[in-house]
């Protein structure tokens, strides 16, 4: 549905998710979860608060390892390789696996310094290609023509929107091949929301995504396919397309017609 | 008929709301200008205060740089009953101590705030703040009696000639510092959010890249103010400093050994002497001298913190 191609399920996946589940201490936030992402397709997760769909986007790449008493069974596959494998190296993964937050969340630095940092931290390049990388990530984010002149101010002085941006840029800074966007529009206006999202499609060609959003309409403009979440549970997993207008669940058309969640 | 009864009443108290007001108002208007002028008094009292402080200060130390030439006053001897005043040799050993307690406290602060705000588990967290304050809370001549009796004695066993010295001062000067470094640089760290801490991890940082690239620059300001109020702790202090440096007023020969000598700071000058002089003495005088030599080092350090503080929050665009 998203920019009007063809679903090709030739396409190779990406993320195998099986049987996964997820603990936070006693309470089961995730039952069972299984599903595949395919590369180069938007992926869209939805459901009410609480249903789930954020803390498994965000075990994706291992951030809810931070919280005290997290814990999970099943595996998620990232090209076959287990990232809950006890050998994996977590900062590995996440520079794999990159995020875009709910609000943005640029560092007090220069626009340069945060679209820098990845690959500072991560030793992928100094000086002159460094530069190239700033460069190249802020083209891709659709956000240099607005900045270029600008590099050394602070990241703070940028709209919402923009700084949105700069976190993606940020993020693809650092070339990974997944990217995960938790509900990246929902502190933005209608405007800055459609630019995100045209730049979702766009950055599709290069990269998975996995989106979280609260808003329907949201789903169905951008992705291939959609993820139904209700209490943990994955209820239907389809095509965005056919998920929308014949969904095989009753809960999941009581959902997207308004009448549950 | 009830309806209309209800209305005149409604209608009779709208008025009088709407009469009542003028008296109130003028009532609320004197009680206004009071208030506003209780704030204004106690405010421009604390001023006064100050102010009056300095013109003491000055009068009764002035003298001592008009009578005693200035070569003679900031000269190396320091012999008062002699009628050597050289103030050298204090100012060095109050600059001395006060070095050598910023160089210990800074980074053990720094580092303790680092480790209780963003690597210790919660309930380490949760023993060790209160300790830190219960360390705050100790009086300054408890901890000139523990470095006199515990400290002095492992000092001289390192090869020091006494075991009052400068060095001695540092230490207990430094652990006096600590608790201010450490609870407000704990603040700052506090004060950063989150997000920039899931930011930085989501792009494969490790946690230290985050403390150090992300979490640190971020609350530099706060930091630098836990430096300044911990080292305007520090410089000010006498009694725990006037029991451990062992007050010899003479300038030890510069060199790596220069504090594990004893040493007289101003402070401890001016609250050793000041029981002794006979009022209005060049003694006296001199003793107020080195008091405005203290406000003015003060003075100084709290107008280049101020400079530094402000200068940081410039670079990144008035974001704190």
């Amino acid at each position: 549905m998203a920019q009007g191609r063809p679903i090709d399920n030739n396409r190779a996946i990406k993320i195998d998710v099986r049987d996964f589940s997820f603990y936070y201490g006693d309470f089961q936030a995730l039952d069972s979860l299984t599903l595949s992402i395919r590369e180069h397709e938007i992926t869209a997760l939805i459901g009410p608060s609480g249903c789930g769909k954020s803390t498994f986007l965000r075990a994706l790449n291992r951030m809810n390892d931070t919280i005290p008493g997290a814990r999970a069974t099943g595996d998620v596959l990232l090209d076959g390789q287990n990232i809950y494998d006890p050998h994996v190296d977590v900062t590995e993964l996440r520079q794999r696996v990159g995020m875009v937050f709910q609000r943005p969340n640029p560092f007090p630095q220069s626009i340069y310094d945060n679209v820098a940092f990845g690959p500072r931290v991560l030793g992928l390049a100094r000086n002159s290609d460094l530069d190239d990388i700033v460069r190249q990530s802020l083209e891709s984010a659709g956000l240099w023509d607005e900045v270029k002149h600008r590099l050394r101010s602070p990241a703070l002085a940028l709209n919402p929107g923009q700084q949105q941006r700069l976190c993606i840029a940020r993020a693809i800074a650092v070339k990974p091949d997944v990217i995960l966007m938790d509900e990246p529009c929902s502190a933005l206006d209608p405007v800055a929301t459609l630019r995100i999202e045209d730049l979702m499609r766009e950055l599709a060609q290069d990269y998975t995504i996995v989106i979280v959003t609260h808003n329907m309409q949201q789903a169905a403009r951008v992705s291939d396919r959609t993820g139904f979440f209700w209490l943990g549970k994955l209820i239907e997993f389809d095509e965005t397309e056919r998920l929308f207008s014949t969904p095989r669940e009753a809960l999941t058309e009581a959902y997207i017609t308004g009448r549950r969640g | 008929m009830a309806n209309l009864n209800d209305f005149a009443k409604a209608r009779t108290a709208q008025i009088a709301l709407r009469v009542r007001p003028m008296g109130v108002w003028l009532r609320r208007g004197r009680l206004e200008t009071l208030i506003e002028l209780l704030i204004r008094l106690s405010g421009v009292s604390t001023i006064v205060i100050v102010g009056l402080i300095f013109l003491f200060l000055l009068r009764e130390g002035l003298p001592a740089f008009l009578d005693i030439p200035l070569r003679q006053l900031f000269g190396s001897r320091w012999y008062p009953i002699e009628g050597f005043y050289g103030i050298w040799p204090l100012l060095v050993g109050s600059l001395v101590v006060t070095a050598g307690a910023i160089v210990i406290a800074v980074p053990l602060g720094l580092t303790t705030a680092v480790y209780l705000g963003e690597i210790a588990p919660v309930w380490q967290r949760e023993i060790l703040k209160p300790l830190i304050e219960v360390l705050a809370g100790i009086p300054s001549i408890v901890l000139g009696f523990l470095g006199w009796v515990a400290l002095a004695p492992i000092i001289q066993s390192l090869g020091a000639p006494t075991g009052l010295t400068a060095l001695t001062g540092s230490l207990i000067l430094a652990y006096m510092a600590l608790p201010t470094i450490i609870s407000i640089s704990e603040d700052a760290l506090y004060a950063v959010p989150k997000e920039y801490r899931d930011g930085a991890l989501a792009i494969g940082a490790t946690q230290w890249q985050t403390i150090w690239r992300v979490v640190l620059p971020a609350a530099r300001s706060g930091l630098a103010m836990a430096v300044m109020l911990g080292i305007g702790r520090a410089i000010g202090e006498t009694m725990a400093v006037m029991m451990v440096t062992g007050n010899a007023a003479f300038i030890p020969d510069l060199g790596l050994d220069l504090p594990l000598h004893p040493v007289r700071t101003m402070t401890a000058t001016i609250a050793a002497e000041m029981g002794e002089v006979a009022q209005g003495s060049l003694h006296y005088n001199v003793l107020f001298g080195i008091g405005i030599v203290l406000f003015v080092v003060t003075f100084a350090i709290n107008l280049v913190a101020g400079r530094l503080v402000g200068s940081v929050v410039r670079r990144r665009g008035g974001q704190l």
